[in-house]
């Protein structure tokens, strides 16, 4: 069973405390919002959570894999959509079909050979959030995942949240904006 | 197919997709052909002295690929999402070092036979020069990436990759360009020391600059 425990974490970064007896549990199935103004480690503790940063206090457990949407979309810019997506689902261990989920998902099949350093700010965002849906990992980092998008785009992520959380899945997400999801725990730093 | 041998393929594609494979390449026959005319047609001093001079164009071509072999991918975040798979620094380091060399060291094995026809080098040394290329070359290839991954979080690093690298190379040159028994040996020895190492050290200072 999937989960993410932190327990009294604390984060420095450049000698400086962003938060400290930080502690938190997400479930299956559960959604949790990390809000807080800007600079204060939000970013941090997604990278925390992902493992990608070392906390300077505390334990972090986390069981499962893994996809985190950061902010650099993680693409190869001169492959076309389809190719940056299919080299990560190779990765994570899914085939073509996990892909061209993926991108009816967030509404991007039309733009599938597009190579993705022509693709706009809100179709790179969810190409990005893409990526993670055809990973499957159960556990969601998504950080400022609403950021550019349109208001068709936030309510296909909003779907594929509920969908996620419904199968049992994990988000944890930074941002500003309503999400749009329902029994959310918010972490606010 | 397991995630190292994919790990390879995308670099090796990335390598050869924009022609930036074919660089070192086109630059080591470039000197190939310039050196004839700084030198004169003296067939005899050139073949005397161009199997030095192409292997010095081949440590200056194994420069032009090195700021592309990490950096974009911190920049773009796929380093990260690597890691986020369970692959460990080394096993990264050690992929890309497999496709550097791929897209390095047979292309300047091949650009050989007609860059030692310019240079009028005679059979002997032009098989001599192959081999020593087919067991520098890897070495050439672990330095690059050392130095690609050191410098990777550095601003303006064109300069700074020669200073650090070239210096370094200074034993493959020496081993690779010297006729001296012993000197193939030696030369595998140097090549094997930095292939073996360039893992483990460019996977910590991929970890380095991450924190």
């Amino acid at each position: 069973m999937s989960r993410l425990i932190f327990d009294d974490v604390a984060c420095a970064r450049g000698g400086r405390m962003l938060f400290e007896d930080l502690s938190f549990t997400v479930g299956p199935g559960e959604a949790a919002l990390v809000t807080g103004p800007n600079g204060c480690g939000k970013s941090s503790l997604l990278r925390l959570a992902a493992g990608l940063l070392a906390p300077a206090a505390g334990t972090i457990v986390r069981d499962g894999a893994v996809a985190l949407a950061a902010e650099a979309a993680a693409l190869d810019e001169d492959r076309s959509l389809i190719d940056a997506l299919a080299f990560w689902a190779r990765l994570d261990g899914q085939d073509k079909q996990a892909v061209a989920q993926a991108l009816a998902a967030m509404q991007l099949t039309a733009l599938a050979e597009v190579p993705v350093r022509l693709l706009s700010t809100g179709q790179r965002r969810r190409a990005t959030l893409a990526r993670v849906i055809a990973g499957r990992a159960p556990l969601w980092l998504l950080d400022e995942p609403g950021n550019g998008l349109d208001t068709a785009a936030l309510e296909a992520l909003g779907a594929a949240m509920e969908g996620h959380l419904a199968s049992g899945g994990l988000i944890l997400a930074a941002s500003h904006q309503p999400l749009g999801l329902t029994h959310t725990r918010e972490i606010a730093l | 197919m397991s995630p190292f041998l994919i790990l390879v393929r995308r670099d090796l594609g990335r390598a050869f997709a924009h022609g930036g494979a074919w660089l070192p390449v086109v630059f080591y026959l470039l000197v190939a052909t310039l050196f004839p005319f700084a030198i004169g047609p003296d067939a005899a001093l050139l073949g005397k002295v161009g199997g030095g001079a192409l292997w010095t164009a081949a440590l200056l071509a194994a420069l032009l690929p090195v700021e592309r072999l990490v950096r974009p991918d911190i920049a773009s975040g796929i380093l990260d999402q690597i890691t986020l798979r369970g692959q460990s620094d080394e096993a990264i380091a050690a992929a890309k070092l497999a496709a550097h060399w791929l897209s390095f060291g047979p292309p300047l094995m091949l650009a050989t036979a007609p860059a030692a026809a310019l240079l009028n080098l005679d059979g002997a040394t032009f098989i001599r020069l192959e081999i020593g290329l087919a067991l520098g070359t890897p070495g050439l290839a672990a330095l690059g990436l050392v130095v690609a991954a050191l410098t990777a979080s550095l601003r303006g690093t064109g300069a700074l990759i020669g200073l650090v690298m070239l210096p370094l190379a200074v034993p493959l040159l020496i081993f690779g360009a010297s006729a001296g028994p012993g000197a193939l040996k030696l030369l595998v020895a140097t090549s094997l020391l930095f292939v073996a190492g360039a893992p483990f050290v460019a996977g910590a200072a991929l970890r380095a600059g991450r924190t």
